[in-house]
């Protein structure tokens, strides 16, 4: 780990304004990516500025029509809230399957879509659920968030404060994880809006995105097997030692079907 | 039980309360006045000409102390790293082996090959200087795998070693098994690759040398499963300290797994430094650097052939067998695959003729040696899975097949065609416990039950059998081996009964502060909190080879026997004396000497005082103290063996693995503490699933960057991966040759569940035609192996 600077602003107005100080600053939510990034050496920001003591992205809340999360909240807090299990159980369940106890003790909503990690959970959520994310000066739609791998639609520094998920009629997350570090290799995102379904899928490619034939297939019939006609081309999927893109797009099928009998 | 610390007893572990309450004291705890860090610069490259060094920019930054490098290291004279094991080739040529300088002088030959170290007031003041260390590397072409590195026009990972080619040893009688074949009903035949694991003990390694001007004494605290080893190795050959001036300490070592055996470079660099610097230098891995430079394990690729008769009776067994070394030989790797692999391929069966072949090869990886098991998982791995692909062609049951091969427990002892002697074993008598233990008869309808869930079902079986005790100095020195593999003991009395032993042998996680207690509590009747194990200090203790290939109770264990049959002798003549009776009539009963018939008898304690205060002793007779050192040499190796079945299912639609159960039934000899000696096959049982499902150390093959450098890609076993483990052991066939009956413990688990699992998989796949899959049996490469088997599905 180089050197740096350390702040622990007290509002998200403290800590846009530091922002706007420094040279190579980097907000700091629950640390799980940034700080092993830090202690690799692979990353020497001037400044870290850890958003952990502003209460406006704390909490979790039941509003217009679904749930407001705010950026800071953990992911053990949304797994175990009693609210998040009540409206939307799909995302405590994500929550719970995030990482390990550690991390998800230590890891953020906000730093998990920040960072958008083509292989982590949230971004699939904030897709399916038809989420707003909202930050210091905007709000942005879920949709046009996710901009590609490690990308997303924010500005320099511009500082998500919540996520708000749009309560669906039902839905279910079914991940395969990898083995070794437990991040998706493929989840899917299963949510029925009245009529609509919505089918993300991470893990697969270099960012999250929407599987339009499964999104039809289940809209005409919302049944496992309604899916066996449709797939995912392999074509542009992530491909590693722990799955080709051929696998991947077989682990679409299979977690989309999987999802699809856990929304009952 | 009369005492409920002796032998027999589940003693809870001593050492836990310090280790589970963070009290140990692991060599990167210990800090010394004016102690300064040392940092290596490693080379990106898996082969670079080393061109040229800058230093200068890192000598000013701040903290800096020295810059060091091998220019520096040859100016001194330190030398190669040696190699402890010499093999020749088939021609009768010695092995190549090419010098393995601590700190690589003119090439670089894997990625994580120490160019320089700089060493500086703190740590990350010497990471900040070493990313400023300029080295001018001209990148070569890298061999990277053992096949490729034998192909003609291979790059040479040392020059003057051609085809990269270290050596090309064979072992068995060719002819015999040429004959064996021609005869044959049936061959079978399997290619099979058991692949490189990294090591991963807990804790990372980690050097601490010191020089004491005034003395002239060298002090090296390092995380080592062998101090005295490391002492001789780095003293006599490398550095030119004289043992005298030279003080290794193994303090707590947080697992080791083999690779705490090795001498490394860092040891040599750090001890070497501290008396350059003026100053104690300590180095401690970081975890990616453990990935990149810990020795390796295992990585053999191999072809076997079984020879049958028409009733599936074994005639001989052809093996071939190349053997990764990596970049240089680290301490023992020229031993893994061959004197602890070939020698062990006849297995539990009385296969008449065997004959193999191996050859080993240099490549730009880290260096590969003994890893848990070291050459007898590989060896198990090999028969095991050709015995199964053999049940599986004649339509033989396999349990069936293995047993009608067994040697049998009245031809003990039994000569193999492969140079060991087993002296004792029943492999009928654990086969026979873990059917029903398992349920054998019934895995038909949990297979039935289990395809209800859509789920496949599998069972597989492991008999294996593993030389441990290592070794006898002698037959090792005729091998190969340089140096002896005897252990040493002393057991010290103190005045008021109390007793220390010091131990050669090493603790890094298998409870020998327990286990070495029982033995003295069991034979004195002292409690066990009255006895002290010492070990891992070259000042305190006799010279000792330390712990590996299972040997700490059969060979270590005896040697406290020894000192302490030496105790006893004395103890009576005391006794005699003081109880004014003839030593032929003092018997110990309980831990007293008593005077046989008679109610008179002394405690231990009683006479260890009196030998200490020799107010009533026989001092024309006898010295006093109580105090006695012994060397144990074992007879033979040990021969630890067992049964383990696994079953598996199988999700057929994502390919994933998940072991349902696993029964272990183990002859360790007589067992001392059965609590130890069910976590030590816990552990292993762990750590073989690991091997066969999930652990897989993969290089680029063209980079040679090692690709699985952290546990984001490197798959440990966690304990959610495991079932609640069926573990038996009989106690029927205690070993003839040590004086506790004891075999060994240590890494049976691994040496058996990797080939269980394996069996178990294949045969979950067999309905879709699966033969064979290399480990580990990753989702893909499962799903793969059902697609390409399922014709609807490959041609989609």
């Amino acid at each position: 780990m180089y050197a740096f600077t350390y702040h622990r602003p007290k509002s998200v107005a403290d800590a846009v304004a530091l922002l706007g100080q420094f040279e190579d600053p980097k907000l700091l939510g629950g640390g799980q990516t940034l700080l092993p990034t830090l202690k690799q050496r692979l990353a020497r920001p001037s400044d870290l500025i850890d958003l952990g003591q502003i209460p406006e992205l704390q909490g979790i809340r039941e509003e217009a029509g679904g749930l407001t999360v705010g950026a800071f909240t953990r992911h053990a807090e949304v797994a175990h809230s009693e609210t998040v299990q009540r409206v939307i159980p799909a995302l405590a369940s994500l929550a719970e399957g995030i990482g390990d106890r550690q991390v998800r003790n230590m890891g953020t909503l906000g730093g998990s879509i920040c960072n958008a990690d083509p292989s982590a959970d949230y971004p699939a959520a904030v897709v399916a659920l038809k989420a707003t994310v909202r930050t210091d000066r905007r709000e942005i739609a879920g949709d046009d968030f996710f901009t590609g791998m490690f990308e997303t639609a924010l500005e320099p520094g511009e500082i998500v404060t919540a996520v708000h998920f749009r309560t669906p009629d039902k839905a279910a997350y079914a991940k395969f994880r990898n083995p070794a570090s437990r991040y998706a290799i493929v989840g899917v995102f299963v949510a029925v809006f009245g009529s609509e379904v919505r089918v993300t899928v991470t893990g697969a490619g270099p960012s999250v995105f929407r599987a339009d034939d499964m999104e039809a297939a289940l809209a005409q019939d919302f049944r496992a097997d309604a899916l066996n006609g449709a797939s995912v081309s392999a074509d542009g999927l992530n491909a590693d030692i722990h799955a080709s893109a051929d696998y991947r797009a077989h682990l679409v099928r299979v977690m989309a079907r999987r999802a699809v009998e856990a929304c009952g | 039980m009369a005492n409920p610390t002796g032998i027999g007893a589940s003693v809870r572990r001593r050492e836990d309360a310090r280790f589970l309450t963070g009290r140990g004291t692991y060599t990167d705890d210990i800090n010394r006045p004016g102690q300064t860090h040392a940092v290596f610069v490693r080379s990106p490259y898996a082969h670079a000409r080393i061109t040229g060094i800058d230093a200068a920019e890192a000598m000013r930054a701040p903290g800096v102390i020295a810059v060091l490098t091998g220019a520096d290291m040859e100016t001194d004279k330190v030398g190669s790293l040696p190699c402890g094991w010499l093999i020749h080739s088939k021609d009768g040529s010695p092995m190549k082996e090419p010098p393995h300088f601590p700190i690589a002088r003119d090439r670089a030959r894997y990625v994580g090959d120490a160019v320089a170290v700089v060493i500086a007031e703190t740590r990350e003041q010497a990471k900040d200087a070493a990313e400023l260390v300029m080295v001018d590397y001209e990148e070569l072409p890298a061999a990277v795998t053992s096949l490729k590195a034998l192909e003609g026009g291979a790059p040479l990972v040392h020059d003057d070693v051609g085809g990269n080619l270290c050596f090309d040893w064979h072992l068995g009688d060719a002819a015999a098994v040429d004959a064996a074949f021609a005869q044959a009903a049936h061959v079978a035949k399997l290619d099979l690759v058991n692949q490189r694991l990294v090591p991963n003990a807990m804790e990372p390694r980690a050097a601490l040398g010191e020089y004491d001007r005034a003395t002239g004494e060298h002090t090296l605290t390092t995380t080592s499963q062998n101090p005295h080893v490391i002492r001789l190795l780095m003293g006599a050959f490398v550095l030119g300290i004289p043992e005298h001036k030279l003080r290794v300490v193994a303090p707590d070592v947080g697992g080791g797994f083999g690779s705490k055996i090795f001498h490394y470079g860092e040891e040599a660099v750090v001890t070497w430094a501290a008396k350059k610097v003026g100053r104690p230098v300590k180095w401690t891995a970081e975890r990616s650097e453990s990935f990149l430079t810990d020795a390796h394990g295992r990585d053999h690729v191999s072809h076997a052939e079984l020879a049958m008769d028409k009733d599936g009776n074994f005639l001989a067994l052809r093996v071939a067998t190349i053997a990764n070394m990596g970049a240089y030989l680290s301490t023992f790797a020229p031993s893994i695959p061959t004197y602890l692999y070939a020698t062990l391929l006849a297995g539990q069966y009385k296969t008449p003729a065997i004959y193999a072949e191996v050859k080993a090869v240099f490549t730009n990886t880290v260096p590969v040696d003994a890893y848990r098991g070291a050459g007898r998982p590989e060896a198990c791995y090999l028969i095991e899975r050709l015995v199964e692909v053999a049940a599986a062609e004649t339509g033989i049951d396999k349990a069936e097949l293995r047993r009608r091969n067994f040697v049998p427990a009245s031809a003990m002892p039994y000569q193999t065609p492969v140079a060991l002697q087993y002296d004792t074993g029943d492999f009928a008598k654990n086969l026979d416990i873990a059917l029903p233990l398992v349920d054998y008869d019934g895995f038909a309808a949990r297979k039935a039950e289990s395809a209800r869930r859509g789920k496949l079902r599998g069972i597989g079986f492991a008999t294996y059998i593993e030389a441990c005790g290592i070794a006898p100095s002698n037959v090792a020195g005729a091998l190969g081996a340089r140096a002896g593999l005897y252990e040493s003991a002393e057991v010290r009395f103190h005045p008021t009964g109390s007793v220390t032993v010091f131990t050669g042998s090493h603790s890094h996680g298998q409870g020998h502060e327990t286990t070495f207690a029982q033995l003295v509590s069991e034979r004195f009747g002292v409690p066990i909190e009255n006895v002290e194990i010492v070990h891992g200090d070259t000042s305190k203790i006799p010279f000792g080879m330390g712990t590996y290939g299972s040997r700490s109770l059969a060979v270590g264990g005896s040697a406290i026997v020894k000192a302490m049959d030496k105790v006893e002798r004395k103890a009576k003549k005391i006794a005699a004396h003081m109880l004014e009776a003839a030593e032929a009539d003092i018997e110990v009963k309980d831990g007293r000497f008593v005077v046989a018939g008679t109610d008179k008898a002394l405690t231990i304690g009683d006479i260890a005082l009196q030998a200490y205060v020799p107010h009533n002793f026989p001092l024309d007779e006898l010295e006093p103290g109580l105090d006695e050192q012994a060397f144990y040499d074992p007879k033979n190796f040990t021969y630890p063996n067992g049964c383990h079945v696994c079953e598996v299912e199988i999700d057929p639609d994502t390919g994933v693995v998940q072991v349902v159960s696993f029964a272990a039934v183990d002859d360790f000899g007589r067992v001392i503490n059965p609590l130890i000696v069910e976590g030590q096959v816990h552990g292993g049982l762990v750590q073989g699933i690991g091997q066969a499902l999930y652990e897989n150390c993969v290089y680029d093959e063209e980079s040679g960057q090692l690709i699985t450098g952290s546990y984001m890609d490197y798959c440990m076993p966690r304990a959610d991966d495991v079932p609640s483990f069926t573990v038996r052991y009989h106690e029927d066939q205690p070993c003839t040759h040590n004086p506790l009956g004891v075999k060994g413990c240590g890494e049976a688990g691994t040496i058996g569940a990797s080939a269980a699992v394996m069996n178990a998989v294949v045969h979950a796949l067999s309905e879709y035609g699966v033969t064979h899959l290399d480990m580990p049996a990753t989702p893909e490469r499962v799903w793969q192996a059902i697609r390409r088997h399922t014709p609807a599905q490959a041609a989609e």
